[in-house]
């Protein structure tokens, strides 16, 4: 048992059960369903009116949002260069003078638009927890060590592929406090920028198989399950260094409006 | 050309975004109080009116000619270019501070920064616009603005200052809920 005061015993929050918890989410996953079965659109992400994940409850917008015709500035994206990211901001475990603790890890995909195409020279930025599970952020009070040889954050610039790269730890699972016994599935927040501002997303990754997915209120507000498989990566061999660092594989794909704004580029429709 | 290929969907930033995605000068596209530079600040409120203090705001906008910025260096600014972009979290308060350029607009458009808020609790981005007060002639016309009520037009304006900095609120629910966007 936590005693009074300890960081994780949170009295307005321990009072939800995960099984009370898992029902709220199949019973909102229906009322989805039930929405779907009646006319409504399939979601293509999270439902932002999602009460299992208590913090969203006051924080989501009630209207719909308002359907509009992009702007020029909105069909474009802001520009990124070499002068904004180091050559060694890929690699998070060269960040101090040991090495970090933890299973190494590649994490490479490309980022493409919904046809396929590359997005060319855009930030990718990741942050994460280290390997026992802690982020290194104040806020965070999880009595797992932090790592001094680890921070945790990342940027890349995408190549002419569209391919990104980073080499990390495997983050632990983390507890938090949404309800008792809350535990977030491992996952990498990624940050991407598109070829258009209306592309940019904010999204998380995690690993294939995790025994943590059914539970967790943030993933599982996405209501599809075709969506929530596509923010897992695939463990890859090919990817994989001998007696250096597993490699997992995960691909991007970034929607926008159908007037998006391309690069001129031969022959393509 | 082939069937679209599914999108990859967004998720929160949930509370840790504090070492990932800040940066030093991310809310600064301009130096501030040089010639011709504005502050662009308010507050991001949740549906009891509470300040929200885990959020963060990007701003994207046109340079004051009205062209897109296509320089790099929004990261580690160097102090020439205008990038046009810009990121700041909220403080204890809610509040977030840009110092920035005025946006300008093809001749009879409405002037507006393109923004995006994320925070923690806040499932996906949303999408926003702040338009500058001045043109009422040019606001009056927008296509967006002129296909909302009074109420919720209001939330996309920004408040011009007695220093003639711009200020605005975002409220993400309830009463003065900021309209947000998609895009067709």
């Amino acid at each position: 048992m936590l005693e009074a005061g300890h960081p994780l015993c949170d009295a307005e929050a321990v009072t939800d059960t995960q099984t009370a918890l898992s029902a709220e989410i199949a019973a909102r996953h229906a009322e989805y369903e039930a929405a779907v079965a009646g006319g409504a659109p399939r979601a293509t992400g999270p439902l932002l009116d999602f009460a299992p994940y208590r913090s969203s409850i006051l924080r989501h917008p009630t209207k719909n949002p308002k359907l509009v015709d992009p702007e020029t500035i909105e069909l474009v994206s802001p520009a990124f260069g070499q002068r904004d990211v180091g050559e060694l901001e890929a690699d998070l475990t060269i960040q101090h003078s040991g090495e970090p603790l933890g299973q190494r890890i590649v994490v490479s995909g490309r980022v493409l638009d919904d046809l396929g195409h590359p997005v060319r020279g855009q930030l990718v930025e990741i942050w994460q927890a280290n390997a026992g599970g802690r982020y290194i952020h104040q806020r965070d009070q999880h009595p797992a060590p932090l790592d001094p040889n680890f921070t945790g954050a990342g940027r890349c610039l995408t190549d002419d592929d569209g391919a990104y790269r980073f080499t990390t730890i495997k983050p632990g699972a983390y507890p938090w406090r949404n309800h008792a016994n809350a535990w977030r599935p491992a996952h990498i927040h990624f940050s991407l920028f598109g070829n258009a501002f209306t592309q940019r997303i904010v999204t998380q990754m995690y690993f294939p198989g995790d025994p943590l997915f059914a539970l967790d209120p943030i993933y599982q507000s996405i209501p599809e399950q075709s969506a929530r498989d596509r923010l897992v990566s695939s463990y890859d061999h090919e990817l994989t260094s001998p007696e250096w660092a597993l490699g997992y594989r995960w691909d991007i794909i970034l929607t926008g409006p159908q007037a998006t704004w391309f690069e001129p580029e031969g022959g393509e429709a | 050309m082939s069937a679209r290929l599914a999108p990859t969907p967004g998720q929160t930033v949930g509370p840790f975004f504090g070492y990932g995605m800040p940066y030093p000068g991310g809310p600064e596209l301009v130096t501030p109080h040089s010639p011709g530079a504005i502050a662009l600040f308010g507050r991001v409120l949740d549906g009891d009116g509470a300040p929200v203090p885990d959020a963060q705001l990007e701003i994207w906008q046109t340079d004051p000619r009205g062209s897109a910025p296509r320089a790099t260096g929004s990261l580690r600014r160097d102090g020439l270019h205008f990038t046009g972009f810009g990121r700041a979290a909220t403080d204890a308060e809610g509040a977030y501070r840009f110092w920035t350029l005025t946006p300008g607009a093809r001749p009879g458009a409405a002037p507006f920064i393109a923004a995006i808020v994320f925070a923690r609790g806040l499932q996906d981005k949303l999408h926003t616009r702040i338009y500058l007060p001045d043109d009422t002639t040019a606001l009056v016309a927008d296509p967006l603005l002129s296909s909302l009520a009074p109420t919720e037009r209001a939330t996309l304006v920004a408040e011009r200052t007695a220093e003639g900095w711009l200020r605005h609120d975002i409220r993400l629910q309830g009463e003065g809920e900021t309209v947000f966007l998609a895009y067709r």
